[in-house]
């Protein structure tokens, strides 16, 4: 299976990854190679194989409620590219 | 397009209840409603590099005792998903959610639904449950105007939520309102959500399609985050009627998400949600199977409350109560309690007394004071005062409603002690009534006259004025006989 | 006793600060002294910060005075700048993340701290753990200081490029296909990929949720066990994490090997070896022999599958683990855009380099509505297949042992327009990270161009210990771990 420069483009959007068309070409051509090889698995017979999702074969581990953080706004807020009145501000969001 | 076929609603409630955990679905935040913004946001709530999630256990708790009240099924495994998408207020770019294997599925919820038509009773409509799912909410978008910016708070990102999905069986917006009221009641009756619409603690999202009766289904519109039966009812309303004069006006409905504006009235197209969303489920790697034991569930289940269905029941059967009355005094636990407290103290014989009480003078000065039930000033122990003194006769109805005003204002501490400090003891004694009456008919000759002329209103006439003469104290049934009696002799 | 510090294992390094031969700041300025030097020619590290390395040797030299020992006590520890390090610049090699200040410290820093180890600085790596060679840094590739000119592998690459050129004693690494043993096996390193889930993931900056695991790379196996009883334990803030008892992976250090069966999977000794290595290997596999271990056979049927598995699991995990970088609450922010969306897609264009892009664009890719089933499900299927490969395998022998990479070193540059040329180097070590089993790699001679071979050991579950026991008894019949480059 093999991609082409349309399902790059929609891709990088998902992605949200700006891509120009130059560098989608090359990117195309690219992970069509990747492709080539993840595309050995099809190979495979897996019927009846339950995937792996884990390194582990065990259950969740739970954590009891309770209140354990403090405000610390201020240190996170030191490393953040723009914040107002305790907010983080982004260009302006349309529903 | 021909008009005037009969339309189909077909409607089905995606519905969001915040869990009353005090920390969130996966950090040790404050779930706590109104702190200044992103003081209750940690590390795991703004994703910073390296952080991890660990699940809450009382998060999953409610789960389960949703599950147990619905009579659903609580999965041994189930599993935890990312679902990837970009959006401010989702500081992972991914929402922590349950996909093919949710915690809980199917289940039934059975509700009245008032008819709407006169003349015509309620009627009993069980909706079935899909699922049930944990999942975290994401922050706030406040779009005041920071220099033509938005502001975002992570406060709520994170806080637990259990999505609640229905099949699609609700037939109208008066049955999609009930099934949200009958499901609001449940979750706080058992405990895992304070119910707080106005704080979006519970929001409804409905999914809604018409069809020509026995077409098969329509293109669904989904409305989003309606805060209020009200907006619930007015959404659907307004929905229905647009798609119905969309298709008869030779249009077709689009699959879309959609807003509601309370202001207009109106709904309208979500422009965010313009492009088909591909959300990239998969496991979530950092979170292994959440297995739930059967013994968890037994435990769980040894620390529910009696289910309002099953109190409604007893209602009806111990307490003589009409199905009416039953479903109005299990409306929350809180008057459920209040009633039955109630009963205790005034004595089995008095339930359908109670009963009236409760729904009737209670309810209406609650409502009229804006309080809930267990703020009330009237504890159940002095109603049930009331209603022992009516019984016996010490006092009459009417007069019970003014020692209940007594009590409520705080009067004094009990109705006996009003009914002596204020002599409100109703007057009994056959001889005092009697010599009353002669008076009443010796200063009235002329209603007398009327009585006799066969005037049945000179009738009350009488009895009123008897009933003032003793400022109401007289037993109204005693004056009533006695009269009679004297006016046929 | 003469203690030459930059030559000495950790064990002298604490006798000579227990006994006040060396004071911890004097032995921390004498590889600060190092690294400042020879970093400009390795970039090896990131981030050095003289003063805050000096005040945690001052406060380590506090520690020594009252008396307080400990095995790590004022000893210096390089870190893979993957590691979050409260106050330090923690970039994970990324323009994305070029301004970032942690203000919380990762499980594993937390551990060396209460131990009283030194923070030597931050070490240069492939950007967020992406690549085999470390030129995948937005801060420049680091050098082999066996050739410079050359490699050191990667993602680990700074780590390994400061303890082979002993600008530290140790460094921490992270391992998600192979990236700590890579590196160790092209340096001339001993490296340690423990279990899942024995290391804390908190903090550590995630590629891949469930194959990143920490540890530990130094000179010698017995330093590996000390680090990596360190370094291990439970963590409540990782879900992943597990509740184990604590460990001392030294117990078994001198333990004969007699009778032991070292598994050879014959999938990894077939084509694609270069003829220096597996000479290297089979001469370490005969001094196994000679020490009492067998050889036997064993089969890995799936273990071909396992870099493709690997590329659409890693990527997968990746793409939505990256989302966070969005230039909303830390991090680089495209300066100029047009609106919200334009913000992401230039943020997210210009922070990320062109092979973090493409596994996010991979990633994204085989999780997409239609080719979920074909490719990430399928993939997590031949992962159960090639776990059970190795639960069969481990019925048969006590340790599979392989080379760590198919070819020594190669050029900076030689690989780097074909990326499916630089996956398949990870041909042995992905395998590993997918089953969850601890992986090792100890130096084992020198192939072409005098460059150091790796001799990788791969434990069953929590066998840690026994690894370590086969490394060092090596180790103790063989020099090769103390060689050093020669002098830059």
């Amino acid at each position: 299976m093999s991609i082409n420069l349309e399902q790059v483009g929609r891709i990088a959007r998902l992605a949200h990854i700006e891509i120009s068309p130059t560098e989608a070409a090359q990117t195309n051509q690219l992970l069509n190679g990747i492709l080539g090889l993840i595309e050995q698995l099809q190979s495979v017979d897996t019927t009846g194989i339950a995937p792996m999702a884990h390194a582990q074969d065990v259950a969740q581990r739970l954590r009891e409620d309770g209140v354990t953080e403090k405000d610390q706004r201020e240190s996170f807020q030191a490393v953040a590219p723009e914040t107002e009145a305790g907010l983080y501000l982004v260009p302006r969001v349309i529903e | 397009m021909q008009r005037g076929t009969q339309w189909e609603v077909v409607i089905g409630l995606e519905t969001h209840a915040q869990l009353r955990t005090s920390s969130k679905i996966f950090s040790g935040a404050s779930t706590a409603f109104g702190a200044a913004p992103n003081v209750q946001a940690c590390a795991v709530d703004l994703a910073l590099p390296g952080v991890l999630p660990v699940l809450n256990k009382a998060a999953v708790e409610c789960a389960i005792r949703f599950g147990l009240a619905l009579g659903a099924e609580i999965a041994p495994r189930s599993v935890f998903a990312r679902k990837n998408y970009f959006y401010p207020d989702l500081p992972k770019g991914y929402q922590i959610s349950q996909f093919e294997l949710p915690v809980v599925k199917g289940g039934t919820l059975t509700m009245l639904v008032a008819s709407g038509k006169s003349g015509e009773s309620a009627y009993e409509k069980t909706v079935h449950l899909t699922r049930a799912h944990l999942e975290e909410d994401a922050g706030k978008s406040l779009h005041e105007d920071f220099h033509g910016k938005t502001g975002i708070d992570l406060n709520r990102a994170g806080t637990p939520l259990l999505e609640i999905v229905t099949e699609p069986d609700m037939r109208s917006a008066a049955e999609a309102v009930a099934y949200a009221k009958a499901l609001h009641a449940l979750v706080r009756w058992i405990g895992i959500c304070d119910g707080n619409m106005q704080e979006g603690s519970f929001r409804c999202d409905a999914n809604v399609s018409v069809r020509r009766l026995g077409a098969p289904l329509g293109t669904r519109r989904e409305i989003k985050n309606l805060n209020s039966f009200r907006f619930l009812q007015q959404a659907i309303d307004y929905e229905i009627k647009w798609q119905i004069e969309t298709i008869e006006d030779g249009g077709s409905i689009h699959q879309a998400t959609v807003l509601f504006d309370p202001a207009t009235g109106a709904t309208r197209a979500m422009r965010s949600k313009e492009d088909a969303q591909d959300y990239r489920y998969f496991p979530d790697p950092d979170l292994l199977p959440l297995e739930i034991a059967p013994a968890w569930i037994s435990a769980v289940r040894a620390n529910m409350p009696e289910l309002p269905a099953e109190m409604r029941l007893r209602f009806e059967r111990d307490y003589g109560l009409s199905a009416y009355d039953a479903v109005a005094l299990t409306a929350s636990r809180e008057t459920a309690q209040y009633y039955e407290d109630c009963v205790a103290a005034a004595g089995k014989g008095s339930s359908k007394t109670c009963a009236n009480w409760v729904m009737g003078d209670l309810s209406a000065r609650l409502n009229k004071e804006n309080l809930e039930i267990a703020a009330a000033p009237v504890s159940p122990g002095q109603l049930a005062g009331i209603v022992q003194r009516i019984a016996d006769n010490t006092i009459s109805n009417k007069i019970g409603k003014d020692v209940f005003d007594a009590l409520w204002n705080g009067d004094g501490p009990d109705a006996d002690a009003i009914i002596a400090a204020k002599g409100l003891k109703q007057i009994t004694d056959s001889g005092a009534i009697e010599k009353l009456i002669d008076e009443v008919l010796a200063a009235n000759p002329k209603s007398v006259e009327e009585f006799r002329a066969g005037k049945e209103k000179a009738f009350n006439a009488l009895v009123g004025q008897a009933m003032k003469a003793t400022k109401g104290k007289a037993n109204p049934q005693q004056v009533n006989e006695l009269l009679r009696k004297k006016l046929a002799g | 006793m003469i203690l030459n510090p930059i030559q000495a294992s950790l064990k002298e390094l604490a006798q000579a600060l227990g006994t006040k031969a060396i004071s911890s700041v004097e032995l921390t300025t004498l590889f600060l002294d190092r690294s400042e030097r020879l970093n400009p020619t390795l970039n090896a590290f990131i981030t050095l910060d003289r003063d805050k390395t000096l005040a945690m040797a001052r406060a380590a030299d506090v520690r020594l005075a009252t008396g307080e020992t400990g095995p790590l006590l004022g000893i210096p520890l390089a870190y893979k700048d993957i590691f979050c390090m409260e106050g330090w610049l923690t970039t994970c090699a990324s323009k994305m993340l070029a301004n970032f200040v942690s203000p919380y410290d990762a499980h594993v820093v937390e551990q060396f701290k209460k131990a009283g180890m030194v923070t030597l600085g931050k070490c240069n790596m492939d950007e967020f753990a992406m690549g085999s060679s470390t030129e995948n840094s937005f801060y420049g590739p680091a050098k082999n200081p066996w050739d410079v000119r050359r490699v050191p592998g990667g993602s680990s690459g700074g780590s390994a490029v400061a303890i082979a050129a002993r600008l530290a004693p140790a460094a921490t690494g992270t391992d998600t296909g192979g990236s700590i043993r890579q590196p160790a096996a092209l340096c001339g390193l001993t490296g340690i990929k423990p279990t899942y889930g024995v290391v804390s993931r908190y903090g550590m900056i995630a590629f891949a949720s469930s194959l990143d695991q920490g540890g530990p790379m130094a000179k010698s196996a017995e330093d590996c066990a000390l680090l990596l009883g360190a370094m291990a334990g439970f963590d409540p803030r990782d879900s992943t994490s597990l509740q184990r008892p604590a460990e001392d992976y030294r117990r078994s250090l001198e333990k004969p090997l007699d009778g032991l069966r070292i598994g050879l999977p014959k999938e990894f000794f077939c084509a694609g070896m270069s003829d220096d290595v597996r000479s290297a290997v089979d001469a370490a596999l005969g001094e196994y022999r000679k020490l009492g271990a067998r050889t036997i056979e064993v089969s890995l049927p799936n273990s071909g599958l396992s870099v493709p598995a690997y590329y659409v699991i890693a990527p997968a995990e990746a793409s939505s683990n990256l989302s966070r970088f969005d230039g909303v609450r830390y991090g680089y922010r495209a300066p100029d855009y047009s609106d919200l969306a334009d913000m992401y897609c230039k943020t997210r264009a210009q922070g990320f380099g062109a092979e973090v892009k493409r596994r996010i664009l991979i990633g994204t890719y085989v999780l997409s509505h239609g080719y979920y089933d074909a490719y990430y499900l399928q993939a997590q299927k031949v992962r159960r297949l090639i776990a059970n490969d190795f639960a069969e395998a481990f019925k048969h022998c006590d340790i599979i042992a392989s080379p760590t990479t198919p070819n020594v070193a190669f050029e900076i540059g030689s690989k780097s327009s074909d990326p499916v040329q630089m996956y398949l180097s990870d041909i042995y070590t992905t395998s590993a990270n997918l089953a969850g089993l601890p992986g090792l790699s100890i130096p084992c001679g020198f192939g072409a161009g005098n460059m150091p071979v790796g001799l990788q050991l791969i434990g069953n579950y929590f066998d840690e210990a026994r690894m370590l026991n086969l490394a060092h008894r090596y180790q103790q019949a063989t020099d090769w771990h103390l060689r050093m480059p020669e002098e830059l």
